[in-house]
C-alpha cells in the first residue's frame, strides 16, 4: 500500500474515533460562547473537522482516472456514428 | 391566516418551476429520470442535500432534542456529516462513472449486469421498494401535519396531506428529475436559511440570554441530562455511526448520483455536506433544548419549533419559516416518488419487455401514470393507517439500507464478489428486519419508561436481546451493527464459495483504466461499444 493511502486511512480512522468524545459525556461546562454546552460545541466543531477531512480527501485522493469517463463515452459515440 | 397565505405562495412558486422544467423536457427516460445526466455542480449539491434532508432534520431533530437533549446532534448529525460525504466520495463517484459508461439508471440495473443475473436484481428491487415506500408515505403524513399546525388547524389533516401529495405529483409528473432538482435549489436555500433566521428571531424576542436558560437547565438535576449525554448509552451512540451508510443505498440518493453532468460536481458536494448539516441541525437541536424550558410539557415535542415561532416570530416570518419546513418535507418526497417511479419503469416495466414493446416514449408515459397511481395510493394509506406503523418501518429502513452497503461496496470494488454473495447478504438483511419487527412487537407492552434500564426480552438468552424505551438492542448495540457486519460476512464467505462472473463482465467493470492510470481506456471503450451494440 502506498504511503499516501496509509496516511489517509489512518487520518480517516482518527477522525472517525474522534466522534466518540467519551470525555464530554457527562459534562455540560464550559459553555462555549457563553451558551453552547461543551458536548454540543465539540460535535459542531467535529462537523467542521469532517468538512476539512473531506477537503483533504478531494485534494489527495480524488479519483482522477474517472474524469476520463466522459471523454471515453463521447469518443465511443463518435466511433459508432 | 398569514402563514397559510405565505405557504400557498410558496407552493405556487414550486408549481411554476415544475412547469418551466416541463417545457424543456424530452420524451425519453434518460431525460425524464436523470435530467439527461446534465445536472451542474452547485445544483447537484443543493439537490442531493435536499434529497437526504427530510422534515425530520428540522422538526424531528428539535423534537428529539426536546426529549433527549444535545446528544441528538452527535448521534445523528455529526456522524452523518462524516459518513455520508465519505460514501458520496467513494461510492457516488463510481456509480456516476458506471452510469455514464453503461447507461445504468438504477442500482438494480447495475447489480443485474454486474453479476449477470436478473433474479438478484429483482430480489434487491423488492427489498428496496418495501423499505422506500413507507418513507414516501410518512413524508406525505409529515407534510399534512405541518400544514395543519402552521394554519392553526384551519387546514385539516386530510387536506394538508392532499395538498402536499398534489404539489409533489404535479412537480414530478411534469418536470421529472429536471423539475425536481430545480425546485430543490429553491427549497434547499430556503431551509438552509431557516435555522439561522429562527435562532436570531427567537433570541431577539426572549427576555433573558441563551446562556441564562442553558445555565438553568444545567444546574437543575431534573433537566441536566438535556445538556449532557448521561442518559445516552455509549454503545447506542457508536451504533448510530453505521446508520448513515444507508444514505447512498436509498434509491433516490443513488439515482441522483447518476444525474451529475461531470464527476467534478461531487467535489463541492463532499466538502460542503458536513457544513450544510451543521447549518440546519445545530440551531434546531439547540432550539429544541431551549424549548424544553420555554414551552415545557408539550405532548408532541416535534411541534416545538412551530410553537416557538408562533410565540416569538412575526406572523409573516413564521409563514416563511413554515415554508422552509414544508421545503424539507417536499424536497425529499419528490425524489422518493421519482425514485419509485424510475425503479418500476426501468427495473420492472422496461426489464420485462415493456420498453421493447412500447419504446422510450411509452416508458415515459408509463412512468407518469405510475407517479399518479403511487401517490394516490400513498395518500389513501396515509389517511387510514396510524403514523406509528410507518415511523417504525422507516427506522427499520435506515438499518436495512445501511446493511445493504456491503453489497454495493462489493459490486464496485471487489472483482471476486458473486450473485450468491449478494443474495446471501440480501436475505440476511431481510431476515433481520423481520426478526427486529417481531422483537419490537412482542416487547412493546413491556418497554421501560424514560430513565429506566433496558429489559431482557428473553431472560434465558441474557443480554442478547434487550428492549429500551424505543428500540430493540443486541448486547446493547442497535440491530444495525449485526446487520451490517453479518451482511459483509455473508458477502465475503458466500462469494468465495461460489463462481465469480465471467471474465468478460469483470473486464467490463474493472478495466485497466480503472487502475488509476489515465489514458489506458481500451478495455473500457470496448466494453462501452459492446454495450451500445446490444442496445440499452
Amino acid at each position: 500500500m502506498k504511503l499516501k493511502t496509509c496516511l489517509l486511512t489512518v487520518l480517516l480512522a482518527v477522525v472517525y474515533v474522534l466522534h466518540q468524545d467519551f470525555w464530554n459525556w457527562k459534562e455540560a461546562y464550559p459553555l462555549v460562547f457563553g451558551f453552547l454546552p461543551i458536548g454540543l460545541a465539540y460535535q459542531a466543531g467535529y462537523s467542521i473537522l469532517a468538512a476539512a477531512m473531506m477537503a483533504v480527501l478531494v485534494w489527495a485522493a480524488w479519483p482522477k482516472h474517472l474524469e476520463n469517463v466522459e471523454s471515453e463515452v463521447q469518443d465511443s459515440k463518435g466511433v459508432r456514428s | 391566516m398569514i402563514p397559510v397565505v405565505v405557504v400557498c405562495i410558496y407552493l405556487v412558486i414550486i408549481g411554476v418551476i415544475g412547469s418551466l422544467a416541463f417545457r424543456k423536457s424530452k420524451a425519453n427516460t434518460e431525460d425524464f429520470f436523470l435530467a439527461n445526466r446534465a445536472v451542474g455542480s452547485m445544483v447537484f449539491f443543493l439537490s442531493i442535500f435536499a434529497t437526504n434532508m427530510t422534515a425530520f432534520a428540522i422538526l424531528g431533530s428539535s423534537g428529539q432534542a426536546y426529549r433527549q437533549g444535545i446528544g441528538i446532534y452527535g448521534l445523528m448529525a455529526s456522524s452523518s456529516g462524516f459518513v455520508i460525504p465519505l460514501t458520496i466520495f467513494f461510492i457516488g463517484t463510481r456509480l456516476w462513472a458506471i452510469g455514464k459508461r453503461f447507461g445504468h439508471q438504477t442500482q438494480v440495473s447495475f447489480f443485474r449486469d454486474r453479476w449477470e443475473c436478473s433474479a438478484i436484481g429483482t430480489v434487491i428491487f423488492a427489498l428496496s421498494v418495501a423499505m422506500l415506500v413507507p418513507y414516501m408515505i410518512i413524508s406525505i403524513m409529515g407534510g399534512g401535519r405541518v400544514l395543519t399546525d402552521i394554519s392553526g388547524g384551519r387546514v385539516v389533516y386530510p387536506l394538508g396531506c392532499a395538498v402536499v401529495a398534489l404539489v409533489v405529483t404535479a412537480n414530478v409528473f411534469f418536470g421529472g428529475m429536471r423539475g425536481t432538482v430545480w425546485v430543490n435549489v429553491f427549497q434547499t436555500l430556503l431551509f438552509l436559511l431557516f435555522g439561522a433566521v429562527a435562532v436570531a428571531v427567537i433570541s431577539h424576542s426572549l427576555p433573558g440570554s441563551f446562556g441564562d436558560y442553558i445555565q438553568k437547565i444545567a444546574t437543575n438535576p431534573k433537566t441536566r441530562y438535556l445538556v449532557t449525554r448521561e442518559r445516552m448509552p455509549e454503545r447506542y451512540f457508536w451504533s448510530y455511526t453505521l446508520i448513515p451508510l444507508s444514505s447512498i443505498m436509498f434509491p433516490h440518493m443513488a439515482i441522483m448520483c447518476f444525474a451529475a453532468r461531470r464527476i467534478t460536481a461531487f467535489k463541492r458536494t463532499v466538502m460542503l455536506y458536513p457544513l450544510a448539516i451543521l447549518a440546519i441541525w445545530l440551531p434546531c437541536v439547540f432550539l429544541g433544548v431551549l424549548g424544553s424550558q420555554l414551552e415545557p410539557g408539550l405532548k408532541n415535542p416535534d411541534g416545538i419549533l412551530l410553537h416557538l415561532l408562533t410565540d416569538h416570530a412575526p406572523v409573516w416570518l413564521a409563514g416563511i419559516l413554515g415554508a422552509g419546513i414544508i421545503s424539507a418535507v417536499m424536497g425529499s418526497d419528490t425524489h422518493q416518488v421519482l425514485a419509485v417511479s424510475t425503479m418500476f419503469t426501468k427495473d420492472v416495466f422496461a426489464h420485462y419487455g415493456g420498453k421493447a414493446k412500447y419504446g422510450e416514449r411509452g416508458s415515459v408515459h408509463f412512468a407518469r401514470g405510475f407517479i399518479v397511481v403511487v401517490t394516490l395510493i400513498a395518500y389513501v394509506v396515509a389517511l387510514i393507517t396510524p403514523a406509528s406503523i410507518f415511523e417504525l418501518a422507516v427506522r427499520f429502513a435506515f438499518s436495512g439500507f445501511a446493511a445493504m452497503a456491503p453489497v454495493m461496496i462489493a459490486a464496485l470494488f471487489w472483482k471476486r464478489s458473486t450473485k450468491y454473495g449478494a443474495l446471501a447478504s440480501t436475505l440476511w438483511v431481510a431476515s433481520w428486519l423481520l426478526l427486529t419487527w417481531y422483537l419490537q412487537n412482542i416487547s412493546d407492552a413491556s418497554a421501560p419508561g424514560p430513565g429506566k434500564p433496558p429489559l431482557l426480552i428473553f431472560p434465558a438468552l441474557g443480554h442478547l436481546f434487550e428492549r429500551t424505551i424505543v428500540n430493540v438492542t443486541v448486547f446493547g448495540f442497535l440491530p444495525v451493527v449485526p446487520m451490517v457486519l453479518g451482511s459483509a460476512v455473508c458477502m465475503i464467505v458466500v462469494s468465495l464459495l461460489t463462481s465469480p462472473p465471467s471474465a468478460e463482465t469483470i473486464a467490463k467493470y474493472f478495466p485497466k483504466q480503472m487502475s488509476e492510470t489515465p489514458g489506458q481506456g481500451a478495455d473500457a471503450e470496448s466494453a462501452i461499444e459492446q454495450f451500445a451494440a446490444k442496445g440499452r
